[in-house]
């Protein structure tokens, strides 16, 4: 498994924190952000390769980043883990270019497994490729938001 | 709006339409009927004071003849050509030639004696001087008699003329004919009830009536005091209503009375009472007829306009409803997520450093992990829970979606399996494995599904099996959708109504009677169509048909 770049975005500290914790556990490093503008503040800095991103949050909501980190960096893979599951929501996310839509709680090996799935398909990308991210209705993801 | 009160509404235009139809149709008739019967009454005693007075004038003409023919006669003979019997004989040939309007003729001396005498009887020889006529025709010189019996015994009156021929009076005496002068006064009497009678001033009869009466008779009930022209009587004799018409002779003091029926005079008043209370009636009918027709067609629209807007109201509530329901799962659904996220992720860290640290040699290490777990499981217990609500919620947005009708009745199956294993109904369900997709509103499927089974299980109550059955017609291009309970069923009356808006056999405030209805018209809406077969004892069985549409076809 090669080691990749990840930052969490939720406003939710005790569970973004414990989930850091656990995946560094499983041989991953992830930065945390409690909010939308701490999460577009660290993007200024480093490029993460994949993003998990909570939808409702204060401030500048999940879809507001996933559109500014779509927009300048279209190659980085955003997941969405929210626990609101609006059928809406999930058309739009998908429609900016999320890698997937999950429904918290989610089990820490689904996510882990979704989220190399999007490193994986991140590198197959050419990085000056512009195209938003093929709006991927992904057999692992899909039954796990239809369960 | 219920049934008494649609029937009473009825009952109020029934009754102001017929009030506001029938008072102008009363007072015409009545005013009309009023109208012609004060004119014909009117019309009426006109005619009959007519035929009073001609009758009279008859009458008084005959007398006036009778005694200027007497007064010629006695003044142009002497008593001397008379007192031949032989002379006199020829006289009332001559007048007899004409009219025979006499029974005799005969003269009287002044002594009182019939010196001749011309007529049927032997009368020759009788003396009159005591006689009251005889009396008053030596001092007026003219008399018209009473009828009387006198020797002859035989009712007859007579008329007297004097004629004084130098110092000697001499009487020249006539005998009237009754049946002449009866028949006369008998030319007044009219119709079957009609009478025409003569009276004298004592109200003796004169002449003999048609009814109640015979010659000679005194009739009490007359007022016979004098009075001028004619006057015109209703009098009540013998529980008899009769309209007198009245009036006396110039030359006698006889009273002419001319009797007439009302009942038979005014039989066109009468029928024209009949034809107005006929007519009236006729037209009270038709109204009545009319106006009920009328009133029930319209409130049987009105029920009917009541009804639809009462289905697409309680639709539409309905809806409304079930959004708001939505938005409230999606959001207890959401809050309740997030602390689970938490827990979850609190009870993976503890799971985490278990594994990595020596704990697994403390004693309680299989507590701890045993505890763990099941925490994590009752969180996925939980999770699965707010999935469902937010499955839930997401269905209450009519959409259009690609839908497996398997797979939402299964989902209606879920929400009813608590209930249904609580009152021992068992839920069989064999679905056809080849059913294709449908593009359809799964929210409102579900709908449909959620009010039969629903109905099933009120209808078992305790103890029954429903059994749910998929089928796939690929050749009409449909599916058909069974479910069938073991309940007790319909009879037919019930069952040809399960449809109707508000009918329901649930107790009162356990049921809208709604259910069936909104399903109804969910269906036809999605393009099927649903039936029922029950049988009572047996067990009711609902079909649904669904088209199979692709997406190209909405």
């Amino acid at each position: 498994m090669s080691q990749f770049r990840v930052l969490l975005v939720d406003d939710e500290k005790e569970f973004v924190t414990t989930l850091a914790e656990r995946m560094q556990i499983r041989g991953l490093d992830p930065e945390v952000a409690f909010s939308g503008e701490q999460a577009l503040k660290i993007l200024e800095r480093s490029l993460p390769d994949v993003i998990v991103l909570d939808l409702k949050m204060p401030g500048i909501n999940g879809l507001e980043v996933l559109r500014k980190v779509k927009k300048s960096h279209p190659q980085i893979q955003v997941i969405i883990l929210t626990g609101h599951g609006s059928d809406r929501d999930e058309a739009a996310a998908r429609r900016l270019g999320a890698f997937d839509h999950l429904q918290k709680p989610v089990d820490i090996n689904d996510l882990v497994r979704v989220m190399e799935l999007a490193f994986r398909q991140k590198s197959e990308v050419v990085p000056c490729d512009l195209s938003p991210a093929q709006p991927g209705p992904h057999a692992g993801g899909k039954s796990q938001k239809r369960e | 709006m219920e049934e008494k009160s649609y029937r009473k509404l009825q009952w109020k235009i029934v009754a102001t339409t017929l009030s506001f139809s029938l008072i102008p149709l009363f007072a015409l008739g009545i005013s009309l009927y009023y109208q012609f019967s004060v004119s014909y009454t009117a019309k009426i005693i006109e005619m009959l004071g007519n035929r009073v007075e001609n009758r009279r004038n008859a009458i008084d003409l005959f007398f006036d003849e009778r005694v200027s023919q007497l007064y010629t006669m006695a003044y142009t003979q002497s008593f001397d050509q008379l007192k031949d019997e032989e002379y006199l004989n020829k006289v009332f040939t001559l007048m007899q030639m004409r009219s025979k309007s006499y029974v005799d003729l005969g003269i009287i001396d002044w002594e009182g004696y019939y010196v001749s005498y011309v007529g049927p009887y032997q009368l020759k020889g009788l003396n009159y001087k005591n006689e009251e006529w005889f009396q008053e025709v030596m001092l007026r010189g003219f008399y018209i008699s009473d009828v009387f019996t006198g020797f002859r015994k035989f009712p007859h009156f007579i008329l007297a003329v004097m004629r004084r021929e130098g110092d000697r009076s001499w009487i020249l005496r006539a005998t009237i004919d009754t049946e002449i002068f009866d028949s006369m006064v008998k030319a007044a009497q009219v119709g079957q009830r009609g009478d025409a009678f003569v009276l004298n001033r004592n109200g003796v009869l004169e002449t003999p009536p048609r009814f109640g009466g015979e010659l000679l008779e005194r009739l009490d009930y007359f007022k016979v005091s004098k009075f001028q022209g004619t006057r015109i009587e209703e009098m009540t004799v013998n529980g008899e209503n009769n309209i007198y018409g009245m009036t006396w002779l110039r030359n006698k003091d006889w009273l002419l009375v001319i009797k007439e029926s009302p009942r038979e005079e005014l039989m066109p008043l009468l029928r024209a009472r009949f034809l107005v209370i006929g007519l009236g009636l006729g037209g009270i009918l038709l109204l009545v007829v009319g106006t009920v027709f009328v009133t029930r067609t319209m409130i049987a629209r009105l029920i009917k306009a009541d009804r639809e807007k009462a289905t697409l109201d309680a639709g539409l509530m309905q809806s409304s409803k079930m959004a708001a329901l939505g938005k409230l799962a999606a959001g207890i659904a959401h809050e309740v997520n997030n602390p689970l996220a938490v827990i979850k992720e609190k009870v993976g860290w503890l799971t985490d450093l278990l594994s990595e640290e020596d704990i697994s040699k403390n004693e309680n290490f299989q507590e701890f992990d045993d505890a763990l777990r099941k925490i994590d499981y009752h969180v996925d217990r939980a999770k699965k829970v707010t999935h469902r609500l937010l499955g839930f919620a997401r269905r209450m947005e009519p959409t259009q979606e690609r839908v497996n009708v398997n797979k939402v009745l299964e989902e209606t199956i879920d929400f009813l399996r608590n209930e249904a294993h609580y009152r021992n109904i068992e839920i069989h369900s064999d679905y056809a494995l080849n059913l294709p997709e449908t593009t359809t509103d799964s929210s409102q499927l579900q709908q449909v599904f959620l009010n039969i089974l629903n109905n099933a299980i009120d209808a078992l109550d305790k103890d029954g099996i429903i059994t749910i059955q998929t089928v796939y017609c690929a050749r009409d291009g449909e599916m058909a959708i069974n479910i069938a309970d073991t309940g007790p069923g319909m009879p037919n009356e019930v069952l040809n109504k399960i449809f109707d808006p508000f009918f329901t056999t649930k107790e009162v405030g356990k049921g809208t009677g709604l259910g069936l209805s909104i399903s109804y018209s969910i269906v036809e809406k999605l393009g099927g169509r649903i039936l029922v077969a029950s049988k009572v004892g047996k067990g009711t069985t609902f079909t649904i048909y669904l088209p199979i549409m692709t997406q190209e076809q909405f």
